[in-house]
């Protein structure tokens, strides 16, 4: 492997550079820097001021006046605390079992950074990531796994994010695998597979809304014929939430599946042949060759699903505007509503609330699976 | 890649960059150049030149297709005689009091009409976006401002004196019934909420069907989160929060400017509002006006809270309740609230001076009727073009066929509406409907226990943000009547400390002082 020389074993003999070679490289990047300042860092910098904000249009413009932290106030302690939390409640004893599995592994986390003499400011990292994680599964766990809990918005969009990806990386992957057989007719699964991606999320939203019509839809007939047209999916909270999570999975699961397609036929053949001469079983083919080989692949494709899927608000807004109460209602659709609503600081501190969520988690991810990945 | 496939790669790249930067239709027509005549000049004299000639109005509305329909046939009719192009920008009605407000403070000021809610007129106002068009209407007679409901005029067009809106509407919330199935089920229209729910219960049980054997629903309410259902709540509170006259208001305090949400008078509405729920269609409460009317005129309903507009969408085409249809003022209640105590007590003369037969009624002026303003940063010309839009919309000989059309969204606000039958009649309603249609928003506009909408700075989030809020967790089931009277009070307290009690209750005030 090729490695840098550092300056110290250059040739003393060495040209020194001229004040035009020295600034190329600045002149070049300067450009691209700029345009990821103008569009990136300062909307990022402005939009915290927001959330620190609270903004009124008075005669002769805006009136910005600075309220410190009072937008995060009131949603994490003041009346929007609902809406965001939920309603928390005495987990159920399998409740309990997830929450105190959970406190074993952020200990035990913990402890192992303690352990291996890690140094002071990765040790603060871990016991952070595991306070932080601790206390969103009780969130969880107190809303979702208590009789009487009720998930907020926070929860919800976790829910859809673990649950979207899981069934649509399993689902992608399984189609994958088929597609990636001599089978006849492959060519023409992949581009059906691939059309609910090119549909825009919002055309995908009025598609479910109709087809999930039990009174006028397309599939009335049938939802009659099943005994099921004086159900409304839409009044019921998990009855709406499945609708979005399968709009959602219907959706993104061909983006899971032409990935992972390419990385399983990118794979190199030999190993597959070899293992094939020895006797090796199809799964044990699958265990041991594929899922290692597209594993890279995999995680960057959990990871960028992972970031968009926190910023789901089409399909919701379009099923169910967030209802029944607020059952369907993600983060984003949240800061939307409020934003609406001209209450523009108080959306910008949502904003801020998902970023660092969806920070916390990619940065857990990448952290988490780094190793293994090189390893595999 | 090779080079042919490079070519038409690139040849599709530039077709499709070519097509973006082609300007959208809708995009403001350049100034006019001079009219190329079709014939040689000297066998046709040239026309006179228009009077809006290479002016463009760009206006903005909601998503319709009520009001923008109106809007863009009458544009059209408007264009071909000044010469003016009127270009109708629509967006979803939930997006249309910011998309307003971020183009004026943001100084884009890309629209010169805007046909809105008039209860939002004072954030508009307030920082000085809207012209005064007091001496406009008073220098244009064809407008016949006197014609107008004294309400619309006061209400809906009118701010600390002065005109900003030409009503283009008359919005009422009504209660509409089936006299088909009254009739057959021997029922009375609704005096009071619980009339309205034995009625509605009689039907339920029922199990009537249409004739092509869809069920008829007992009630049928629009309950969408996030879209304009806090109005129909606020239909049913009315009766029993306000009964000595407008002036009293329905939402505050006169003294403290507390809510008056949280108290046995608002906890009884709610339940008869989620009462409502169970003799309703099952996705009741993720439906929206459009919604209900549609199930309305497909005779699925046997009631339902509605503005002006069923009077009209049932004598559509296609319409199966033509001359099935009644209408009657807002029920009331021989219960209100005693602001003393927060208790719900029976209506004495003296706490309920206009109860009839000892039921209170208070009619709700929901919305106050869409109007339009024009943008004060406009060109002078092109305010003089909007406003003679606007007027032209407004006159009788336009809106007195509008409001007849069900498609307009558009309801009576002429007092010339209310006395001539004809035009009703005319479109299509018998006379027996038109006077029944006619007389119930006669008798809302003519309560003087009216509730007035709520006109206050950022009323918007105080309905749309926490008032929807509540209500949509409180039908779902997610909370019960206490814990959503508390979260009302508590988002209602929290905004009003934000903006300033002292300066929120002197708005209200001026609000309530509102002629009729």
């Amino acid at each position: 492997m090729a490695t840098i020389t550092s300056s110290a074993s250059l040739p003393a003999t060495r040209v020194r550079a001229s004040p035009g070679e020295r600034l190329a490289p600045a002149v070049f990047l300067l450009p691209a820097v700029l345009v990821v300042l103008f569009v990136s860092i300062f909307p990022l910098i402005l939009s915290l001021f927001l959330s620190l904000s609270r903004l009124r249009f008075e005669a002769g413009g805006l009136k910005v006046q600075f309220v410190a932290l009072d937008n995060y106030r009131k949603l994490l302690f003041g009346s929007e605390q609902k809406v965001l939390f939920g309603t928390l409640a005495t987990p159920s004893p399998i409740g309990w079992v997830v929450l105190a599995v959970v406190a074993l592994l952020m200990l035990a986390s913990v402890y192992r950074a303690i352990r291996d003499a890690r140094s002071g400011r990765a040790i603060a990292g871990r016991v952070i990531a595991a306070i932080v994680l601790a206390g969103l599964t009780y969130l969880v766990v107190a809303s979702l796994l208590a009789p009487e809990g009720r998930p907020g918005t926070l929860v919800v969009t976790m829910l859809y994010v673990a649950v979207g990806i899981t069934v649509q990386y399993l689902l992608g992957l399984g189609l994958a695998l088929l597609c990636a057989q001599q089978l006849p007719g492959r060519r023409f699964f992949r581009v059906v597979f691939l059309l609910p991606m090119m549909i825009t999320p919002v055309g995908v939203g009025y598609l479910f809304r109709m087809l999930a019509d039990t009174n006028k839809g397309p599939l009335e007939p049938l939802w009659v014929a099943l005994g099921m047209q004086d159900f409304a999916w839409s009044n019921n909270a998990w009855g709406a939430r499945i609708a979005v999570m399968i709009g959602d999975i219907w959706q993104w699961t061909p983006f899971m599946f032409i990935v992972l397609l390419a990385a399983i036929e990118g794979q190199e053949v030999e190993p597959v042949e070899a293992a094939i001469v020895d006797g090796a079983s199809n799964w044990d083919i699958f265990r041991h060759i594929t899922l290692p080989a597209i594993l890279p692949v995999s995680t960057t494709l959990i990871l960028i699903r992972m970031i968009e899927a926190f910023k789901i608000i089409d399909l919701p807004n379009i099923l169910t505007n967030g209802g029944p109460g607020t059952a369907t209602e993600t983060l984003t659709l949240y800061a939307y509503r409020i934003w609406r609503a001209l209450d523009i600081g108080g959306s910008a501190a949502i904003a801020y609330l998902l970023l660092f969520l969806v920070t916390f988690f990619a940065t857990l991810y990448v952290r988490t699976l780094r190793g293994r990945v090189s390893t595999a | 890649m090779n080079l042919k496939k490079f070519a038409s790669l690139a040849a599709l790249g530039a077709v499709v960059l070519a097509a973006c930067a082609v300007p959208p239709a809708a995009a403001p027509a350049q100034p006019a150049q001079p009219a190329q005549p079709a014939q040689p000049a000297e066998q046709k004299p040239a026309e006179p030149a228009k009077k809006f000639a290479g002016i463009t109005v760009n206006a903005i509305t909601f998503s319709g297709p009520q009001i923008a329909e109106p809007m863009q046939r009458r544009g059209k009719e408007f264009s071909e005689m000044t010469g003016a192009t009127i270009n109708v920008v629509t967006v979803p009605f939930a997006d249309l009091y910011q998309k307003i407000l971020n183009d004026f403070a943001t100084g884009t000021n890309s629209f010169d009409v805007i046909v809105f809610a008039p209860q939002w007129m004072v954030d508009y106002i307030e920082p000085g976006y809207l012209e005064d068009l007091t001496d406009r209407v008073k220098a244009d007679p064809d407008i016949q401002w006197e014609d107008i409901g004294l309400f619309f005029r006061d209400f809906s067009a009118t701010y600390n004196g002065r005109i900003y809106t030409i009503p283009l509407d008359g919005d009422f919330q009504m209660v509409y019934y089936r006299t088909d199935i009254a009739k057959e089920l021997g029922l009375q229209p609704p005096k009071t909420w619980d009339d309205y729910i034995a009625f509605a219960k009689a039907v339920s049980e029922k199990k009537l069907t249409t004739d092509d054997g869809k069920p008829v629903y007992g009630s049928c309410i629009a309950k969408k989160k996030a879209a304009q259902s806090y109005w129909m709540v606020t239909s049913v509170a009315s009766a029993f929060i306000q009964s000595q006259g407008t002036g009293q208001g329905a939402f505050f305090d006169l003294e403290t400017f507390k809510p008056l949400y949280n108290n046995e008078a608002f906890a009884r509405a709610l339940e008869i509002y989620k009462e409502t729920t169970q003799y309703g269609p099952p996705d009741e409460i993720n439906l929206d006006v459009g919604d209900t009317r549609g199930l309305w005129t497909a005779g699925q309903c046997a009631l339902t809270i509605d503005w002006g507009d069923i009077g009209t969408l049932a004598i559509e085409e296609g319409s199966k309740v033509k001359d099935k249809t009644g209408a009657v003022i807002l029920p009331g209640s021989k219960q209100v609230l005693d602001r003393k105590t927060g208790k719900l007590v029976d209506c004495t003369p003296e706490l309920c001076p206009y109860a009839i037969d000892g039921v209170n009624h208070a009619p709700f002026a929901a919305f106050g009727g869409w109007s339009g303003a024009i943008n004060k940063a406009s060109k002078p010309e092109v305010k003089d073009a909007a406003f003679a839009y606007l007027s032209y919309m407004n006159q009788p000989a336009q809106s007195n066929v509008d409001v007849t059309i069900g498609k307009t969204g558009f309801n009576p606000y002429r007092i010339s509406q209310f006395k001539n039958l004809d035009n009703w009649i005319k479109a299509g309603m018998s006379e027996q409907a038109a006077k029944d249609y006619l007389g119930a928003i006669e008798a809302s506009l003519n309560s003087p226990n009216m509730v007035l909408d709520l006109r206050i700075p950022q009323n918007q989030y105080y309905q749309g943000i926490v008032l929807d809020g509540a209500i949509a967790k409180f039908l779902a089931g997610e909370q019960d009547i206490a814990a959503t009277m508390k979260e009302i009070e508590d988002g209602w307290e929290q905004k009003t400390e934000e903006l300033g009690r002292d300066k929120q209750l002197a708005a209200y005030k001026a609000t309530l002082g509102v002629q009729k």
